[in-house]
């Protein structure tokens, strides 16, 4: 099992049916492969769509139904469309349930860069800000490491994406949560000890006496 | 409601314009009017835009073409050109986040000074804006955004310039259609008057200043 893969399974173990979920771009999208079949729940596309469906089979594609990267997909019985005012409303009111976004950073704290790397990556925040501060539950998705280097990091560098904190965060070697405000180490990837997971961590982790393994 | 060509209707546009242009990535955007709008090459156009769409489709032309000079958009990430012309300040691009950007459109359009978001908070979007806390939250105080032009992409539109949208490509459209002094319409579809039922109306007739009309 790849990298992309655990994570994806493992986020998806968060959804229960009746959720509406918004997935961002990347290992996010990927969630949707893994939701369990007796797990009903609803994607939301921020373009204007609840109720998401796979990619159409070749010469089923709407021109006018696609995700928000301008992709094709299809939508389910029971979906809705409505304009970006609706969708946003819904998402910074308080109306999805889980968002899962991709990140560059996550702090001890829990914080969230995923939108700017100054002088090098511009391409404007999209919909991120809206959904890390509206959100109720704020999962990020995300390889544990870019480059050997770790992505769950001490203090954010990066520009943040919100003032919110992040509720989980799903990597390829761990989940990590934040209760009381602290980066606290829940789960391991199969495999791998609490020290390993440690000795790959900038932040400092909170250890619970007991840390499981991920069930994916 | 007036239906006019495409022709007439981009001629209206002067140079340096302020104009809002429907459409997320290039789904339901008004493409007649932005290639009108190339072939007369109206230049120093003022966008406000969900996003910059991809070179070749959407908006994305104008860049090409090299008519824009400044840009209001929660993304352009997807168009290199866009980019370019941002990093060598050939365009002045503001970036805003989503939510905000069809808030403060929406506010324009009716009749509002601005909107509080959450979002934004304690990032860079938040320099320069009066915070202000309301029960404890704090919130941003967003201005409204309105246009000279809305250029605005419906499904149906029938002979009064009543519109209906289709699936994902309705997005900014309705949006923008409250929030200019100057609303042109282009339609897959148009119908006659009672195809689309009242409860199905979206836009309705009397925002729709100008419809282009079948070739």
């Amino acid at each position: 099992m790849d990298a992309q893969e655990i994570i994806g399974r493992r986020v998806a173990r968060e959804l229960r049916t009746g959720h509406l979920v918004n997935l961002g771009i990347g290992i996010p999208t990927l969630v949707a492969n893994y939701v369990p079949s007796d797990i009903k729940v609803f994607f939301q596309s921020e373009n204007g769509l609840i109720g998401t469906g796979p990619i159409p089979e070749q010469g089923l594609a709407h021109p006018l139904l696609t995700d928000a990267g301008g992709r094709p997909i299809s939508a389910l019985p029971g979906a809705s469309t409505f304009d970006s005012a609706m969708s946003f409303g819904l998402i910074r009111g308080g109306h999805v349930d889980v968002t899962v976004l991709g990140g560059l950073q996550v702090d001890a704290e829990g914080r969230l860069a995923n939108w700017m790397i100054p002088g090098k990556m511009v391409p404007g925040m999209g919909g991120a800000m809206d959904l890390v501060s509206g959100a109720k539950r704020v999962i990020v998705a995300m390889q544990h490491a870019a480059r050997g280097k770790s992505k769950i990091v001490r203090k954010c560098t990066l520009p943040l994406t919100s003032s919110r904190t992040i509720d989980l965060v799903v990597t390829d070697i761990a989940v990590i949560g934040f209760p009381d405000g602290k980066a606290t180490l829940m789960e391991t990837a199969p495999g791998l000890t609490v020290a390993e997971v440690m000795a790959v961590t900038e932040a400092e982790l909170v250890i619970p006496d007991t840390v499981p393994e991920m069930t994916i | 409601m007036k239906a006019i060509s495409v022709e007439e209707a981009v001629a209206k546009i002067p140079a340096g314009a302020s104009i809002m242009v429907g459409g997320f990535m290039g789904v339901g955007t008004p493409e007649r009017l932005l290639d009108e709008v190339v072939r007369q090459h109206k230049t120093g156009l003022a966008l406000i835009s969900n996003d910059a769409a991809i070179p070749g489709k959407g908006i994305g032309k104008l860049f090409d073409a090299g008519l824009v000079s400044s840009l209001t958009a929660s993304h352009i990430g997807l168009n290199p050109k866009a980019q370019q012309q941002m990093l060598a300040n050939q365009i002045a691009v503001d970036l805003i986040p989503q939510g905000t950007l069809v808030e403060r459109i929406r506010a324009g359009g009716c009749g509002l000074g601005g909107v509080l978001t959450p979002t934004g908070v304690g990032t860079t979007v938040a320099e320069g804006k009066r915070q202000i806390e309301i029960d404890g939250k704090a919130f941003l105080l967003e201005t409204a955004l309105r246009a000279q032009f809305a250029l605005v992409h419906a499904f149906l539109a029938d002979y009064l310039g009543n519109l209906s949208y289709a699936l994902t490509a309705r997005n900014f459209n309705p949006v923008i259609a409250m929030a200019a002094d100057t609303v042109i319409v282009t339609a897959e579809h148009i119908v006659p008057v009672g195809v689309i039922a009242p409860d199905h109306v979206v836009t309705p007739a009397p925002l729709v200043d100008y419809l282009i009309a079948n070739e």
